[in-house]
This record gives C-alpha cells, structure tokens and sequence, in this order.
C-alpha cells in the first residue's frame, strides 16, 4: 500500500476576479521510503498541491480530491485537531526561506524542542538531548551552543538545516521538502541536497522534493512528476524520462539544461504558464508547444498509459517525435 | 546591548539640559515681573521687593542663574509653593503615588483588553467581530476624554448611583497612608470597607483613562498581528502541527508584541506625567490636577518644578521602555 | 488585468487614470472612509451657513427658558429643539456656531503646524549634521512633555484665549510634522532622480522644495488629516479646562465647561457638546484612514 496517494486533486483560489484553479485534477503517489521529485516551473501548482495536502492553505482556498490518503488516514474527513496530529509528526515539510521560517523571537532550541513536546511525552532533559542529537544529524557544529542561537544568527544554509532538524524531530514517515535549495547560495545547495537524500536512506523516511531544476532530480530522485499549470503532464522513473520524455513540456524543460544543450545557444521555452485569465481551452500547454495543432488548442487530453508516462498529451513523443498524429487526422 | 544602553543615555543628557532651559525659561517668559510671580505677591515694598530679588538669585547674571538652578534641582531644590509653603518636590512626592495608581490600573485595564481584543481581530480578519471591535476602537480613539468621564458620571454615579462622583475614598475613613496608594492602604488599615470604598472610587476614572490607551493597543496589535500572520514563520508553525491557538497566542503574538510594547510603554508615559483632564474631572488628587490648579492659582514655582518633574518622568519612562524594547527583540540584544 | 496592459501598451497615447482618479477609487471602497467624508462635508456646509441654519443667535437669552430639555422630553418644547442652557440659551444655535469654531480651529492649527513643520523637517532632511541633530534634540524636547500640558503652560504664558490656545496647540503638533517630513525627505533624498537633479544643476532650494517636498507629501497629508481631529480634541479640552475660548463663546469644549455643574440635573446640556466633538473627530477619523489607505499602504498610524 502506498504511504501518500492522491487522487484527481484541485485548489480553487477564490479572488477579487473570480475563482482561480491553481490546482487541476492531479494525482500524487508516495511509497514508503520512496523518493520522489516534483517538478515544473512557478505557477505550476507544485506547492499549493502539498500546502493542500497539509492543510497550510488560507481559508480563500478550497480543497476538492477524490482521495487524500496518508498512512491509512482519509485527510478529507479528519479534524482539524486529528490533523494537527499527523502533521508535525508523520508528515513534516521544510520551506523555500529558511532565514524567515524559523521565528525570530525564539532560539533554535525552543522551536525545535516545541515540536517534540507537541508530539511525544519526551520529558525536559529527553528533550534537550534528542535536539542535540538531531543538530549533530543535520551537520550543525557545536549543536549545544546553537541551540540557544536565534535564527537572524545563522546564516542561510545554518537556518535551512536546522528546519531540517525541526522536520525529523519526530522521525517522520514523509518529508515534503519544498524548494529546500532555491533560496541559497549554489556551495550549500549541493551540501543540502545531499543531506537530504542522505537523512532520507538513513531513516528509511519518503521524501519528496519540490523544485523547478531538472538538474537537481537528475541526480537525486527515483521518480520525476512534471507538473504544469496546476496539471500533472508526466510521471516516469527518472532515468526513462531523462531518456525518453514523453510530454513535449519535459522535453522543452530537458532540452534547457545547460549539460544538455547540444547548439550554441540554450534553448528556451517560448511564453509563460498561462495566469488567471489566459488559460487555454485545450491543451493548457498547446500555446508554447512546438507540436501542437488544432487539435490541441480546441481539446483537453486525457493522459496516456503507463508506458508513455501518463503524459497528458494527444500526442505523447517517443524518441523525441510525436505518435498518433496520422490516426487523429 | 550596553552600547545600545550608551548610546540611548547620550541622547537622555542633551534632552535633560533642553527641559531644564525651558523650565529656566518659562518663569521669566511670563509676562509680569518674574520676582513677584515667583514670590505669589504683589504690591510688595521696595525693601521687600530687593530682598525677594536676592533670595531668588535675580542680581546675578543669566549664567549664573541658570547654573544655581541646575544646581538647586540637584539637591532636589525645586522652590516652594506660595499656596501651600510646602517644598514643590515634597508634594510632588506626596501626590504622585496617586496618579501612579490610576495610571497603572488604567494601562492594565487597556492590556488586558487591547490586546487579546486586536488578536481576535486581527485572526478574524474582515468578519463581523473585526469590523465590530475596529469601529468602537475608533469611536473609543476619537473620544473626548472629559465628555466620556462626564458621561461615565452621568450614568454610573447618577442615574444608577453606583460609584462616586470624586475623590479617592470615602470621607468617612480615616487612616495612615504609608504607600500612598489608596488600595493597598485601605487593605493595611484593616477598616473593613475601606477597600471597597478605594476600588469604587478607582472604577471610573481608570475606564476614562483606560479609553484612548485601549483603543490604541488594540489597533495597533491588530495591525502588527495582520502583519505577522502572513509571515513564513507563522506557516512552519502550523507545519508542526500547533493548534491555532498556539500559532496565534505564541508564535506571532510574541513577535507583533514588540511593536506594541513600544506603544504600551510610551503611554505609560503620557498617563504618569498626569492624567490632566481625568484627574480635574474625578477631583483625583494626582500630579496633573495639581498642575491644573497650580496654573490657575498662579503658583508658578510649583508650575515650574511640576514641568521639570514630569518632563523627568516621561523621558525616564520611554528610557525604560527603550531598554524592555530591547530586550525582547533579539536582533538587537545580541546583535 | 493583462488584457487592461496590453491595451495600453499597444495605444501609447492612451493615457493612465489620473493620480486623482487612481486615488478616488480606492479610498471609495473603503465605506468608513466614504461616510466620513460626507459627515464631514455636512459639518463643512453647517459651519459655513451657520447664520442661516441656526434659529436663534448663539448668545440671546431667554430668561423666562432656563434649562429647558429637548423637545422630545417631558416639559420640552419645540421652541427649542435640544432645550437650553442654564442662561436660556438655545442649544442647537449655540452648537451650530459651535461647528464654525471647530471648524476654524482645525483648519488653523494645521496649516500652522504643517507650514512650520513641513518646513523644519526638510531643512532638518537636507542640513548638515550639526544643525540636524540640534533640530531633532529640540522636538525631542518638545515631545518629552505630556502635549496637553505644554499647551496649557503655554497658554498660561500667553494668557488664555481661544487664538492663544491654537497657537499653544500648533506649537505641540509641530513636531511630528518635522519628524515625519525629515523621515520622508531622507528616504527620497538617497534615490536617483535626486541625484540626477542634483547633477543636473539645480539649485538647493529648488531641489528641496520642488523636487524633493512634492514626493513626500502622502504621509504629511495623512498626518495633517488627523492632526485636524487631534487638534479639534485639544482645544476643546483646553477650552474645557477654562484655558481656551472663553465664555460666552459657543466652542463646544467651553460650553462643557459651562454645563459642568448641571451634569447631574440637566443631561442635554453636557451631553450635545460632547456628542459634536466626538461626531466630527470620528468623521475625521475615518476620512484620515481611508485618506492613509488610498495614499500610502505602509503608512502605520503609531
């Protein structure tokens, strides 16, 4: 049995224009232990889909979902208390600001030991030596002395592994770690990626890594969901969709890696995600698609088979061409 | 932190030697003979006349009065009140415990309210309740003091006949005041009533006083919270797992404090240096109803030490604050 | 909202809403705001026509008419809708040329204090440091005393009267003027198109009044709306305490003086006045929100 599974997922943002989907019917799967990278660019509903999932929205938001599953608990019909249970706990997810999402009124070790008295009956002295464990875990030096450091007197790298100690305080099925490196300097990026993956073989945790560099799952993850406009075009293990992409958006995000490019001058993806107000008809990625036709502007596709990747695509690629254009016309 | 403390003394100094100057300067600003307004007389001898000029330093030159002045305020020689004989610092010292007591009740009272009050707000953003508490936190901000106090009498004291009109306890009671705050006194007299007879006189001057400090730190902490609330910080905490309750009560009520500390600490100020209008009306004995009288009695050494005086305790007020503000904001103690 | 930019962007001579326009439409949705400016609109109109709305003048008496209450109350007639005072004074006369007052107080104390403010605070802003400091260690002086207080000293100094006690309360207003509009000019003073005038060759005094002043001016407009309330308050309680407009003046904060003594008998004659005051202040209140929303979002009212 899967740890997290997701089905047909959506987020209505209501705004001073009208309703706004962020997220459209997309389907998440997390296996225990498994490590799996979410992907797309901004606007591409990658964290509102686990904002949702951990019921971090603001109220503008609404959730609807055929199933949202974690660990045998049905989150569409808990409470909010039975929730607060979980997260925290079973679940834990780090941020894109580590500077601003520790608090600056409170030491490190305040914040850290609060999750543990929230969620276990570890006593004071448990408490404080559980926190240096876990500051020796993530790599911090001299654990005992930053603990009682506030968070503006670490540096960037610093505060985002002490969120990470924060994360696993209380050894956590599933780490949603969303964007964890974009806001740090591109030495520590490295430095907590690999910390990461390794707390992740370590404790046998799921983790799932929300980020828009196709570099960073390269190396890293076992399965890629490349995710657009809210909507989820692919889902492949990552050497067959570094390989064969089926959905001509993986293929354009590939065909930009600095690695990968084989012309002089890197190719770009034409356009932007469409906004509230540009969204397509058809095919939500049909107006930057080099394949795209008539077909594609007027008609929604429906995803493909596994073997192609569930590409939601009319015409999944293979081997970098479009299939099944001659029986459509 | 102890070169914030330095460099928050080094700006008390020059405001010291300001406020001593205009004190300095108020008595002989006055129009009239300063001599005489001094002395409280009028039509004095000649003889009488010099002798008052000598005894108040008058032939000497300017400097050098100034610099006996100065010297005089700290040997806490502040000049007499003609009205009473009484050294001005000696019934400084007797009427300030009152304005001291009203002051604290009053600013604990808009605390207590204020505070809890913009939260609930602030977390029930643009519901019936905000908008509520908003609109009666701008009628309380735009208040007339003195008519709100007289409305207060109109209802309590006289349509319902609940509380007294004035005073700080009843004529019938009778007793030493070692403190000088009237309800830890009555308790001490052990005259059974008697603290009764305190905290009902205290009721409605403190809602008076209270009306414009509790308008205020209610704005202002539902603003700071609104501020907070979208923090990142604030979203890791729910992260965790934390009931609302704690996210609002804890995570980011302890960081939009510290702007309304800053608020909270600078109307202390305001209401130690005497509460003018709530005072006259309640006929409370403090330091802003002497002042009142003072001015009209045209006792104008008492009107010159009082402004000294009070002008002292604002600035050692809002030094005190300046200090709390930086100790509980830890960018600052540590940084 | 992409459609609008694009629009523009292809019709270059399409030209945006009006600063004016842009500032209308958002301080309209704020409806607190709205109702306030209309309040305050009707006192404007009640203070300029106040001899003909009043129906009688604001000092004849009625002797054979002390204390009469509102009409709507036992003994009360319709002579005189709000009753009168104890010298038989109609009221709502007496309150209608009350708004004049108020109205002139409001408006004189802030062109004052802002004028004397405005003008410290940028040569605060632009002066070097010695003056700067000096200047900033005075208002520090100032504002080191309870503001009531100093302007009842100063009035005392100046001898009660109603001009004496707008100046006194000009003179306790100043200094956030100063503050305000040093803070801003130092924040503008630093950005590029200053420079730019500066090397441009512009003369100092025209850089710190036409360059610099004009974009500091939401928050000392803010500032000045709410002063206006502040010093409506202040002069009525001075005018309370017996140290502003004396009687028979019908400034509302000296007809509460004058009705002190009848709080317990005569409810209507401490109540009304009261009522004015905080009617307007509130109206201008609201305005002042609306007007600190629509101008400047990250103005904090303190």
């Amino acid at each position: 049995m899967s740890l997290l599974e997701i089905r047909n997922l959506s987020v209505d943002f209501a705004t001073a224009s009208g309703k706004f989907r962020a997220v459209d019917g997309v389907d998440v799967t997390v296996d225990q232990g498994e490590l799996l990278a979410i992907v797309g660019e901004s606007g591409s509903g990658k964290s509102v889909s686990m904002l949702a999932l951990m019921g971090l929205l603001p109220w503008t938001a609404t959730v609807t979902a055929d199933k949202l599953e974690f660990d045998g608990h049905d989150l569409r019909k808990i409470s909010g208390r039975q929730r607060r249970r979980i997260i925290g706990k079973d679940i834990s997810m780090i941020f894109q600001e580590p500077m601003s999402s520790l608090n600056p009124a409170f030491t490190i070790g305040w914040q850290i030991k609060e999750s543990l008295r929230k969620h276990t009956n570890m006593s004071r002295s448990q408490r404080q030596d559980r926190a240096v464990e876990l500051m020796q875990q993530v790599g911090i030096p001299a654990p005992e002395k930053r603990l009682q450091a506030y968070p503006h007197q670490l540096s960037g790298g610093m505060s985002q592994r002490a969120m990470i100690a924060m994360a696993l305080a209380n050894k956590p099925k599933l780490l949603i770690a969303d964007e964890p490196t974009t806001a740090l300097d591109v030495t520590i990026q490295a430095q907590i990626l690999e910390l990461l993956t390794g707390l992740q073989q370590e404790t046998g945790m799921a983790l799932v890594l929300i980020t828009h560099d196709m570099g960073v799952v390269a190396e890293t993850v076992q399965r890629v969901q490349v995710q657009y406009a809210g909507q989820r075009v692919e889902l492949q293990e990552v050497d067959g969709l570094f390989e064969n992409p089926h959905h001509p958006y993986t293929a354009a995000l590939l065909a930009a890696l600095p690695e990968r490019a084989i012309e002089k001058r890197l190719p770009t993806i034409p356009g932007v995600v469409p906004g509230q107000f540009d969204r397509p008809q058809g095919c939500l990625f049909s107006p930057r698609c080099k394949f795209a036709d008539a077909r594609c502007i007027a008609e929604r596709p429906t995803p493909a088979g596994r073997d192609l990747g569930y590409a939601l695509c009319h015409y999944p690629l293979i081997d970098g061409q479009p299939t099944g254009k001659e029986t459509a016309a | 932190m102890l070169s914030f403390l330095i460099r928050r003394l080094a700006t008390f100094i020059p405001t010291f030697i300001g406020v001593t100057i205009i004190a300095f300067a108020f008595i002989r600003l006055l129009p009239g003979d300063p001599i005489l307004l001094l002395a409280g007389e009028r039509g004095v001898s000649p003889e009488r006349y010099e002798q008052l000029r000598q005894q108040f330093g008058f032939d000497q030159p300017m400097w050098k009065q100034y610099l006996d002045y100065v010297a005089g305020i700290f040997q806490g020689d502040l000049g007499i009140s003609f009205s009473t004989k009484r050294p001005v610092l000696d019934e400084f010292l007797t009427l300030f415990p009152a304005t001291v007591e009203l002051a604290l009740c009053a600013i604990i009272l808009a605390t207590l309210i204020g505070i809890p009050a913009g939260v609930i707000a602030a977390v029930n953003r643009g519901k019936f309740f905000d908008q509520a508490l908003m609109s009666s936190a701008l009628v309380g901000y735009s208040m007339p003091i003195f008519w709100w106090a007289l409305l207060l009498i109109i209802v309590f004291s006289g349509t319902l006949g609940w509380t007294p009109v004035s005073g700080r306890i009843g004529l019938q009671y009778f007793f030493d005041t070692p403190t000088g705050f009237m309800l830890i006194d009555s308790l001490l007299s052990g005259q059974s009533g008697a603290f009764r007879s305190a905290v009902s006189h205290l009721i409605l001057p403190t809602v008076a006083l209270a009306t414009i400090p509790l308008a205020v730190i209610a704005r202002q902490t539902r603003s700071a919270m609104l501020e907070v609330l979208g923090e990142d910080y604030v979203r890791t905490a729910r992260a965790k797992g934390m009931s609302p309750m704690r996210v609002n009560g804890v995570h980011a009520l302890r960081n939009a404090l510290i702007p309304v500390i800053t608020v909270i600490g600078l109307s202390v100020g305001t209401l130690l240096a005497g509460a003018i209008l709530t005072e006259t009306i309640f006929s409370w004995p403090g330091i802003g109803k002497w002042m009142v009288d003072s001015i009209f009695r045209r006792d104008y050494q008492v009107v010159q030490g009082g402004l000294l005086l009070i002008a002292l305790v604002v600035m050692i007020v809002n030094l005190i604050v300046d200090v709390l503000y930086g100790l509980i904001n830890p960018k600052i103690r540590k940084g | 909202m992409t459609d609008a930019a694009s629009q523009t962007a292809s019709t270059p001579n399409l030209r945006p809403p009006s600063r004016f326009k842009e500032f209308w439409s958002s301080f309209k949705e704020n409806r607190g705001a709205v109702i306030g400016l209309f309040v305050f609109l009707a006192f404007l109109l009640i203070a300029a026509f106040a001899p003909l709305l009043a129906p009688y003048s604001f000092d004849a008496q009625d002797r054979s008419a002390l204390l009469v209450p509102p009409f709507w109350q036992e003994g009360g007639s319709t002579k005189y809708l709000l009753g009168t005072d104890a010298l038989g004074r109609d009221l709502l006369s007496r309150l209608i040329y009350g708004a004049r007052f108020s109205f002139f107080i409001g408006l004189l104390v802030v062109t004052l204090a802002s004028f004397c403010g405005v003008l410290i605070g940028v040569i605060a802003g632009f002066a070097p440091n010695w003056l700067d400091t000096l200047i900033m260690r005075l208002m520090d002086i100032i504002l080191s005393f309870p503001s009531l207080l100093l302007a009842l000293v100063l009035v005392a100094i100046l001898g009660p009267s109603l001009i004496n006690a707008m100046i006194a309360i000009a003179v306790v207003l100043q200094p956030h003027f100063v503050r305000l509009t040093r803070a801003a000019v130092l924040t503008e003073k630093s950005k590029d198109y200053v420079t730019a005038a500066r090397v441009a060759g512009g003369r100092p005094l025209r850089i710190m009044f036409r360059t610099v002043l004009p974009n500091c001016l939401a928050p000392i407009i803010v500032q000045a709306a709410l002063s206006f309330s502040t010093a409506i308050l202040d002069t009525a309680a001075l005018g309370f305490l017996g140290m502003g407009a004396q009687p028979p003046t019908p400034e509302w904060g000296t007809m509460l003086a004058e009705a002190r003594e009848f709080i317990l008998r005569a409810w209507w004659v401490v109540t009304f006045p009261g009522l004015c005051i905080l009617i307007t202040v509130l109206a201008i209140n609201l305005m002042g929100d609306g007007l600190r929303d629509a101008l400047d979002p990250k103005l904090k009212r303190s």
